[in-house]
């Protein structure tokens, strides 16, 4: 009897089995993960990329806020991250208008992890930055614009 | 199997924060080399993170992450010794795996 897929079957459902079973190392992660969201990632302006994610006029919201510095020395590395004070924030999605594809990352957040997620990103000239929400079933939106002196997407 | 992550985790006052160093090249695909040949894409497409295997955050990347792309986030719960771990897969099918335990 294997006890540790015993466990992993006891502990939960859906995506906890999941977690549970790639942190357990018996199945690899990348099968355990879901699938890519190509639509979304490989549009090219603005209106697709939230058309991909579900959404077709998020409402702008003074509760969601996109952090960053006014002015990027280094398009290559610039350090955002979007904080919600939304009640039940269940996604985050950065989206950076100018690249060429304007969605950078979404992250889908359970119960108990904060809607406070910082990274860095690659901008190829100045732009607007997106923070796009989900709270309670409903989408909201937020912007900042970060200038950029030195592209990060040149060769 | 890529390079190993630098994991962060620390609790405080019920909140743990957790900070994510990747270690992967993040080609977007649009770069060219010197010879004029386009270096193809390989980024992460996906990562996830779980605390004593229950999933806490899980994320989609597009090639506009950074080089070495670094992450932080918090839930809530956690004590020190609990295990923290972080999965990612990029586009080309390689994936890691590595597993800290709150300090």
């Amino acid at each position: 009897m294997n006890n540790q897929r015993r466990n992993v079957l006891k502990s939960g459902s859906g995506a906890a089995i999941l977690g549970a079973l790639a942190a357990a190392g018996i199945i690899k992660p990348g099968v355990a993960l879901a699938d890519w969201n190509k639509a979304a990632f490989e549009a090219k302006s603005m209106a697709d990329t939230l058309k991909a994610l579900g959404t077709e006029k998020p409402a702008e919201s003074k509760d969601v806020q996109v952090t960053g510095p006014d002015i990027a020395e280094n398009g290559a590395v610039v350090p955002v991250g979007v904080v919600s004070t939304l009640p039940n924030t269940t996604m985050v999605a950065i989206l950076i208008e100018k690249n060429p594809n304007a969605l950078a990352a979404s992250f889908m957040l359970p119960a108990g992890t904060e809607a406070n997620v910082q990274t860095r990103v690659k901008m190829g000239q100045t732009s607007n930055i997106y923070a796009l929400v989900k709270a309670d079933g409903k989408f909201y939106i937020a912007t900042k614009e970060i200038k950029v002196t030195l592209g990060g997407c040149g060769g | 199997m890529g390079k190993p992550m630098k994991i962060r985790a620390s609790a405080k006052d019920g909140v743990t924060e957790v900070k994510v160093l990747i270690s992967h090249d993040m080609e977007t695909g649009q770069r060219k080399d010197a010879n004029g040949a386009v270096i193809p894409a390989l980024f992460i497409t996906e990562m996830s993170a779980t605390h004593n295997g229950k999933t806490v955050l899980s994320g989609e990347f597009g090639t506009a992450i950074s080089k070495n792309p670094y992450l932080a986030f918090k839930f809530k719960g956690g004590a020190a010794g609990d295990k923290v771990a972080v999965s990612w897969k990029d586009n080309k099918g390689d994936s890691r795996t590595d597993e800290v335990a709150i300090g």
